[in-house]
């Protein structure tokens, strides 16, 4: 465990040197998501995507991608609660 | 003299494990399993999740997008000069993105437009970037060279006219930046605009940088009151998206496992508390030849310890090794999914040691617990009635 702990410290500095680099890329390329799956394109930028594009044909519809199964749904808690909105 | 007799009692619990070594190699095996399969996702989730946070902090305050009937559409970079006039926004930079499919390798690229990169010198680029006004060149992620070419080959992509586009690679991500780069194509501006065949006077969409933090949700709701139809996205949601998908996903696998962890815990339970007829007459021989209560417990004490911490450790030890040395090589095909590119994920050990707390806490101690009560049970019973059975 020891040896691990020590492992861990040395990749940690190291990536700590390239962390530079990296924050360049990401900051001057304007990147928002990382590439986990690029099977749709909502897994690919799900920060990006349409609020409801896992469901891209219609409601209710199976998903198409494995990957799209593990992104999760949206908060469904404000369900029930009462909206007000002042007409002008 | 104290030591001593701790230390006999450690000498004699070690011996009594290799008398039954066959029930309790099993249990170590199996008890290993449930801890490895448990802190890999663990050690993994909380890895990526750092790994998002840490890298997307860099990304813009805020992404303007347009909707038209639901759907992202292209944003006019007219509405910049107003978003501008907005307190607090320092800049206002138009993004130039989309997806191209490639039919070739069937593989979905994520290509990306840009003005002056202003990227010199960077040591996880292998080559160059292209520059603003540099036509026919282009920067490709790791994944994508892997699949396809190098640098000095053409890439060819279809434009919207069906007419093909070759550009010539100049520089190459390394694996470093993998995880943000590995599907990215980089061209400049102007070829973007030809290859998608995009209006003038549009962009994919909006970048908008807020010097003071505290100001971004006033300035995206001034954006949202200005323009009705547009969806502005703050770097918050996009770092919260990606803390929900990394633990809706470990919390999908542990679900999944959830049947192998219950099976284990019966099976600890049963071989833990069911004292056998040789461990309850060996019980009672000690007793008869004059241990105490408490020196029992603390045999069986030992016992639990030794068993449930060496499963932890090579559990724990075995879970380091499979994510962060051979790159989740059983979580990844889940991560995947179809996709052709794809990173090879060389995560960074960030480790959460509270989570591993926990998880010695949920796991160690409860064994020690149920191997400690059945022999107290059995150790304050009569020795003549423990050793008859």
């Amino acid at each position: 465990m020891t040896v691990l702990y020590i492992h861990s410290l040395i990749v940690i500095s190291e990536h700590h040197t390239s962390r530079k680099e990296i924050k360049e890329i990401a900051e001057k390329l304007q990147l928002t998501d990382l590439v986990l799956s690029t099977d749709a394109r909502y897994t690919r930028h799900p920060s990006q995507a349409d609020l409801f594009s896992a469901f891209q044909d219609f409601p209710g519809s199976i998903e198409h991608f494995p990957t799209g199964s593990i992104i999760p749904p949206p908060d469904f808690s404000y369900l029930r609660t009462k909206i007000k909105t002042d007409v002008n | 003299m104290s030591i001593n007799k701790h230390r006999n009692i450690l000498d004699y619990t070690l011996q009594s494990l290799l008398r039954r070594k066959f029930k309790n190699t099993g249990i170590i095996l199996v008890f290993t399993f449930v801890i490895f399969i448990v802190s890999s996702i663990i050690l993994l989730s909380y890895s990526l999740k750092k790994e998002a946070g840490l890298m997307l902090k860099y990304s813009p305050e805020i992404i303007v997008q347009r909707m038209l009937a639901g759907r992202h559409e292209l944003v006019s970079t007219w509405i910049m000069t107003t978003i501008l006039e907005i307190p607090g926004v320092s800049k206002v930079e138009p993004r130039y993105w989309g997806y191209y499919y490639d039919s070739g390798i069937k593989a979905n690229y994520t290509i990306i437009g840009i003005g002056d990169s202003g990227i010199e010198n960077n040591r996880l680029i292998k080559g160059r970037m292209p520059s603003a006004r540099e036509k026919n060149v282009a920067a490709i992620g790791k994944g994508i060279a892997d699949a396809r070419i190098d640098i000095g080959d053409s890439l060819n992509l279809q434009n919207s006219e069906g007419k093909w586009m070759g550009f010539k690679i100049v520089g190459i991500f390394e694996s470093d930046s993998e995880i943000l780069t590995a599907d990215l194509i980089v061209i400049s501006e102007g070829d973007f605009k030809m290859l998608v065949k995009m209006p003038e006077d549009t962009a994919t969409d909006l970048a908008v940088y807020v010097a003071n933090e505290t100001e971004i949700p006033t300035v995206a709701r001034k954006i949202k009151e200005r323009f009705p139809d547009s969806r502005p996205i703050l770097r918050d949601e996009i770092i919260r998206t990606y803390d929900a998908v990394f633990g809706w996903r470990s919390g999908l696998i542990l679900t999944l496992f959830a049947g192998a962890l219950a099976a284990f815990i019966i099976l600890a339970w049963d071989k833990a508390t069911g004292l056998s007829a040789e461990e309850k007459q060996e019980i009672g021989i000690l007793k008869a030849i004059g241990w105490e209560t408490s020196d029992i417990l603390e045999m069986k004490f030992w016992e639990g310890l030794v068993i449930s911490l060496t499963s932890f450790m090579c559990g724990v030890i075995l879970a380091y090794l499979h994510i962060f040395l051979l790159g989740a090589s059983l979580f990844a095909p889940a991560l995947k999914g179809w996709s052709v590119i794809y990173p090879d994920f060389k995560l960074v050990p960030l480790i959460d040691f509270y989570q591993i707390a926990i998880l010695i806490a949920i796991t160690v101690l409860p064994y020690i617990a149920s191997t400690i009560i059945p022999s107290w049970k059995a150790s304050i019973t009569d020795p003549d009635t423990v050793m008859r059975g």
